[in-house]
């Protein structure tokens, strides 16, 4: 449908506001949400398998918490090339402003780190032992420290450490939903945007956020396995595509809610809303988000979980389908944050966005921010390994 | 260029005379009491100059005339010149509002009318039913979502009630810009830090008029305190014309008021 053509559009003679020609939040800020998100959906997998006991996750359960680990430490990352003033960055934490939203980040985030980076320790204790034990030198301090020093194996002690790993895990929860659920509300909380301010925010970012992290997971795991020349456990990877499909049919269903709920609803700014939709998103938020990155996915998703396919075949689908829902939570951070900025608050008009490559927001930046996690997730595998023999072969 | 020769009967001695004569005649000038030496800004906000403030005890309203305003961009002229504004930037800004017989409203503001409207728009095909400027600047919010979203305090309301922005302490992550209905904020691009109109807060508090009500050739634009029953924007507040606030609908309560403001303005 284009836009120009609707009745509502007739109001419409592209009148921008001076000073909304600029759209000031980039793609550094679409990173964020997408990042914190990552690091979410990662976390579910690890709280399904050490609070939730679903034992087929065991291959991917320290995996997960290691790739929590790595996104989580660039969390901020985006947020300082974005700042105006990033030297000042830690006015947030000093003197934060209780009325805004914005100003509990660092505390969450903070707060965040220390249970995933706490879990990570007491999880891989056993092994931090065992290396300690077996390394020299700096690598020897280094395992001491991790291991608070204490080389206690003893039944007693792995008991304790499982009750502190579930308790950990069990207080991670609300703390991830928090970190994410209040990166929604960021959006949700601003009333000037008509596109962002809904209450639908925090749970749409809380279950795409669910959506990319897992995703994110069962890509991985697969490619690194691949690499490796290693064995794919495919029981693991199908509790992997179950939870991925509920959390997706949550995502996409509030997703079209909102979308949905404007265009019945045709509130104040609906034909503003549905403009940009039809408009400058139309190819951006219908075809590719809607069309190519969440219908094909809902269907394979269906279908993996409705019949019976060829382990191979299964495993491979799962991969694509991951890396499809990647790039669908990726576009619809796109759609929500750079989108919803094109529309002025004139709400005669549109502004246009064009990336850059050399900014300090700009494409070469976003590929680099993009690409630490993946070292820090090397060096972290250096310390603590991803899979053991114990965790090699799947525990029934 | 032509370049005049001195004249032929101007000799040298004559010439002297004729310097010495403005020399002398000047420096009696300089000596002679003219009252020009102790210039002083004339008092334009009554019961500010020379008194204490009273922080706590003040209460200002702006009204934006837009039945008076021609479109001339002096307001943003001087806007720019006081606050050294950068391109692209405005901390206020004149929109053209055209009425088509259609109803179809046509708005445009080039450099945020800074040019001023000189000439009509030549891209509207059909018959012109009616045509007006309307100024835009800061709302001074009395709920103030730039104020609420400020995750440091940066930007903060001043107990008599002017939307501040502390440049030392603003980070520059735009959230303000965001929540702002009115679109009246932007990043500065060279000190990186939000900035927007602070209705001349450094002027007011001198007794003077913000700079764009100092210049506005019309009266459009007017400023004034409430505390003072015989200014005139206390005059139009409490009497019976009609005056509307913008986005009335966001609940930001603004201190921003305009007369004449047609149902289209946004």
């Amino acid at each position: 449908m284009d836009a120009a053509h609707t009745p509502a559009a007739m109001l419409v003679t592209n009148y921008v506001f001076p000073n909304d020609l600029h759209v000031h939040w980039s793609m550094m800020i679409v990173l964020y949400p997408y990042i914190t998100g990552l690091v979410d959906g990662a976390f579910i997998i690890a709280a399904l398998y050490y609070l939730f006991d679903v034992k087929s996750l065991r291959p991917v359960a320290r995996f997960s918490l290691l790739f929590a680990l790595a996104f989580l430490a660039i969390a901020t990352l985006p947020l300082l090339l974005h700042l105006g003033r990033p030297e000042r960055n830690f006015n947030m934490l000093l003197t934060p402003s209780p009325s805004s939203a914005m100003a509990g980040f660092g505390y969450i985030y903070a707060v965040s780190m220390g249970v995933v980076v706490f879990i990570i320790l007491f999880v891989y204790r056993e092994d931090l032992v065992e290396l300690r034990a077996t390394s020299k030198g700096w690598l020897q301090l280094l395992y001491r420290a991790l291991t608070f020093d204490s080389i206690d194996l003893s039944k007693d002690a792995r008991k304790l450490d499982q009750k502190i790993i579930r308790f950990l895990v069990g207080i991670g929860i609300p703390i991830a939903v928090v970190l994410h659920g209040y990166v929604g509300f960021i959006f949700g909380g601003v009333k000037a945007n008509p596109t962002w301010s809904t209450p639908l925010m925090p749970v749409i970012f809380l279950f795409s956020a669910c959506v990319s992290g897992i995703s994110a997971i069962i890509l991985a795991y697969i490619v690194i396995r691949k690499a490796k020349g290693r064995s794919i456990d495919h029981e693991c990877i199908k509790t992997c595509i179950k939870t991925l499909t509920l959390f997706f049919i949550m995502a996409f269903t509030f997703e079209m809610l909102e979308v949905f709920s404007h265009s019945y609803l045709k509130s104040g700014y609906h034909h503003m809303v549905e403009g940009l939709l039809n408009g400058p998103l139309a190819s951006s938020f219908w075809l590719w988000q809607v069309k190519i990155c969440s219908v094909i996915p809902l269907f394979v998703l269906g279908v993996m979980v409705l019949f019976t396919i060829n382990k191979h075949v299964y495993n491979f689908t799962a991969a694509i389908v991951s890396a499809i829902l990647l790039l669908q939570v990726l576009i619809m951070r796109w759609n929500v944050v750079i989108g919803g900025q094109l529309m002025s608050k004139s709400a005669r008009g549109y502004t246009e966005f064009h990336p850059e490559w050399f900014d300090k927001e700009g494409i070469v930046a976003v590929i680099i921010v993009m690409a630490i996690p993946f070292i820090i997730l090397f060096v972290l595998s250096r310390i603590f390994p991803f899979w053991t023999a114990d965790n090699e072969i799947n525990v029934k | 260029m032509k370049i005049l020769n001195p004249s032929p009967e101007m000799d040298r001695r004559s010439f002297v005379k004729k310097v010495l004569n403005g020399t002398i005649a000047g420096s009696l000038f300089l000596a002679w009491p003219m009252g020009g030496g102790s210039f002083e800004t004339p008092e334009e906000i009554p019961g500010i100059k020379g008194k204490d403030y009273d922080l706590l005890n003040q209460e200002f309203a702006f009204i934006v005339d837009i039945t008076r305003c021609i479109g001339c961009g002096s307001c943003c002229v001087a806007d720019k010149r006081e606050y050294n504004v950068p391109d692209g930037n405005y901390r206020t800004w004149v929109e053209r509002y055209v009425k088509g017989f259609s109803d179809q409203i046509y708005v445009d503001s080039p450099h945020g009318g800074l040019d001023g409207y000189q000439h009509p728009r030549t891209d509207i095909d059909e018959e012109i039913r009616d045509t007006f400027f309307v100024p835009k600047l800061c709302n001074m919010c009395k709920e103030a979502p730039c104020v609420q979203v400020c995750p440091v305090g940066a930007t903060f309301i001043s107990p008599d009630g002017f939307v501040l922005v502390d440049e030392k302490r603003c980070v520059g992550c735009a959230y303000c810009i965001q929540a702002c209905p009115y679109s009246a904020r932007f990043l500065n691009p060279i000190t990186k830090v939000a900035e927007k109109c602070t209705w001349c807060y450094h002027r007011v508090r001198k007794g003077l008029l913000p700079a764009c009500v100092e210049v506005c050739p019309t009266g459009a634009r007017k400023f004034g305190s409430m505390k003072d029953e015989t200014s005139e924007v206390y005059k139009i507040l409490k009497g019976p014309g009609v005056l509307t606030v913008l986005k009335k609908e966001m609940g930001t309560f603004p201190a921003l008021y305009y007369k004449g403001a047609r149902r289209e303005v946004i």
